[in-house]
């Protein structure tokens, strides 16, 4: 065998690849389906817990603060072994997929509400003054007003960060989520062979660089600042 | 509440996994002094070759920078760890490591140097040219310090995601803080030692993320 012969061979074998891309297809299902409720679930955490720090009523606010720091200096790792093997510990059992879903979920929620909370602060006082002058009460002056511009300065940021987030869906790997990367390295220590890894990667690229592009287009589209 | 409190906080447990959690934690340090640097200049040569004259090196560095930003940490430190040794290559789990979160650090490090020179205006550029400065020194003494001072928010917040990142490096045995924590926990059946080495991060992490949130606070309002 030549070295191309070989390398090819190693890292890009037709028949491995014919074998095994239902499995890495399968993976790629399993990431995006989490990858999806992960932003659903978050996105919601945090915007709920935005609106409720903006009543600002001081105990509450305090906890939001707590979770919100936390959950954004932990490394997701650490939070998801405490839970997938702690909790089983103390009688809770949830299967890795919940374990992964729910660590993302709250992780994003965190970074989420401090994005939304950020954009709630830069909407000047005069708007909140001015509507309720109109006679709007306080959750109608937040709900009609505020929000939606405070949604907008914070799509940008959100995007980012909602992409770096779903990419650590790859962690589950760790706790035995059948996704990508875990379908790669079963199938690589099946066959011996690293096509199964490449063919991993090349799936990982698919499923993020439209995500990574569609981010840099909302990204220049929500680009202006308040009015 | 003695379940939990025997499952997660139990002090006996932390106390005897001390020793090798320090182990670990000083291995993170290590990792840390050496990831930091390399992705704060793999990043500048990025954002410099990013912003080349040249259209074919300008479209390579954009592509490299997109593809490393797409791929998850792990799958390409994965990749580098169990790929390479088929290629004839053994990287120890340490170089591995570093490689994987050069690679990925230097892109988003990459990317925020790049708004940062994007944010100074062109007349700098040529004020500093006028002046007699070549282009080397304009950028080194003129647009840098200028453009790093404009960004210097998310580079701290990016660098805060790369310690965090060095957990990662537990997946490939790195003895780092997180793989020593969990060690101890699969001999000691016990979450404790897990929650001791969250405590650490949060020790270590919590002072930037909150001096952060207040910075971003400000500019906001």
């Amino acid at each position: 065998m030549t070295p191309l012969e070989r390398f090819v061979d190693t890292f890009l074998n037709p028949r491995l690849m014919a074998r095994y891309w239902p499995d890495i297809a399968q993976g790629m299902l399993v990431t995006v389906e989490i990858a999806l409720a992960v932003v659903v679930t978050g996105v919601a955490l945090g915007l709920g817990l935005a609106v409720l720090r903006s009543y600002r009523v001081r105990p509450v606010n305090a906890l939001i603060v707590v979770f919100v720091d936390v959950f954004r200096a932990l490394p997701p790792l650490v939070l998801i072994l405490i839970i997938y093997f702690g909790l089983p510990n103390i009688g809770v059992n949830l299967s890795s997929y919940a374990v992964l879903w729910l660590v993302l979920s709250l992780v994003l929620g965190a970074f989420a509400e401090e994005i939304f909370w950020a954009g709630i602060l830069s909407v000047r006082k005069g708007q909140w003054d001015a509507a309720r002058s109109t006679g709007l009460g306080f959750g109608r002056t937040l709900l009609y007003v505020v929000l939606p511009q405070a949604v907008r300065l914070a799509v940008p940021p959100l995007t980012n960060r909602t992409i770096a987030i779903t990419k650590n869906t790859a962690l589950g790997t760790v706790i035995g989520v059948a996704e990508i990367i875990n379908q790669a390295q079963t199938a690589v220590s099946f066959s011996g062979n690293a096509t199964p890894l490449m063919m991993g990667a090349v799936a990982y690229i698919l499923v993020f660089i439209p995500v990574v592009l569609i981010g840099a287009h909302v990204e220049r589209r929500f680009a202006w600042r308040r009015a | 509440m003695d379940v939990f409190l025997h499952q997660f906080l139990n002090l006996e447990i932390m106390r005897q996994a001390w020793p090798i959690i320090f182990k670990g934690l000083q291995m993170t340090a290590l990792l840390c002094l050496a990831v930091i640097p390399l992705g704060l200049m793999g990043g500048l040569v990025l954002a410099s070759a990013s912003l080349s004259r040249r259209a074919v090196l300008r479209g390579a560095v954009k592509g490299l920078i997109d593809l490393f930003r797409a791929l998850p940490p792990l799958v390409l430190l994965i990749l580098i760890y169990s790929g390479l040794p088929f290629a004839g290559l053994n990287l120890s789990p340490f170089a591995a490591v570093c490689l994987a979160f050069t690679l990925n650090t230097s892109s988003f490090y990459g990317e925020i140097y790049r708004a940062g020179i994007e944010s100074i205006g062109h007349g700098q550029w040529e004020a500093a040219r006028s002046t007699g400065l070549g282009a080397g020194h304009t950028f080194a003494h003129v647009i840098l310090p200028q453009a790093v001072r404009n960004v210097l928010p998310d580079l701290v917040s990016n660098t805060v995601e790369v310690v965090k990142l060095t957990s990662i490096a537990s997946v490939v045995s790195f003895t780092e803080l997180l793989y020593a924590a969990d060690m101890a926990r699969s001999v000691t059946f016990n979450t404790s030692p897990i929650v001791l080495a969250a405590a650490i991060y949060l020790v270590l992490l919590w002072p930037v993320v909150r001096l952060m949130s207040r910075l971003e606070h400000r500019v906001a309002a």
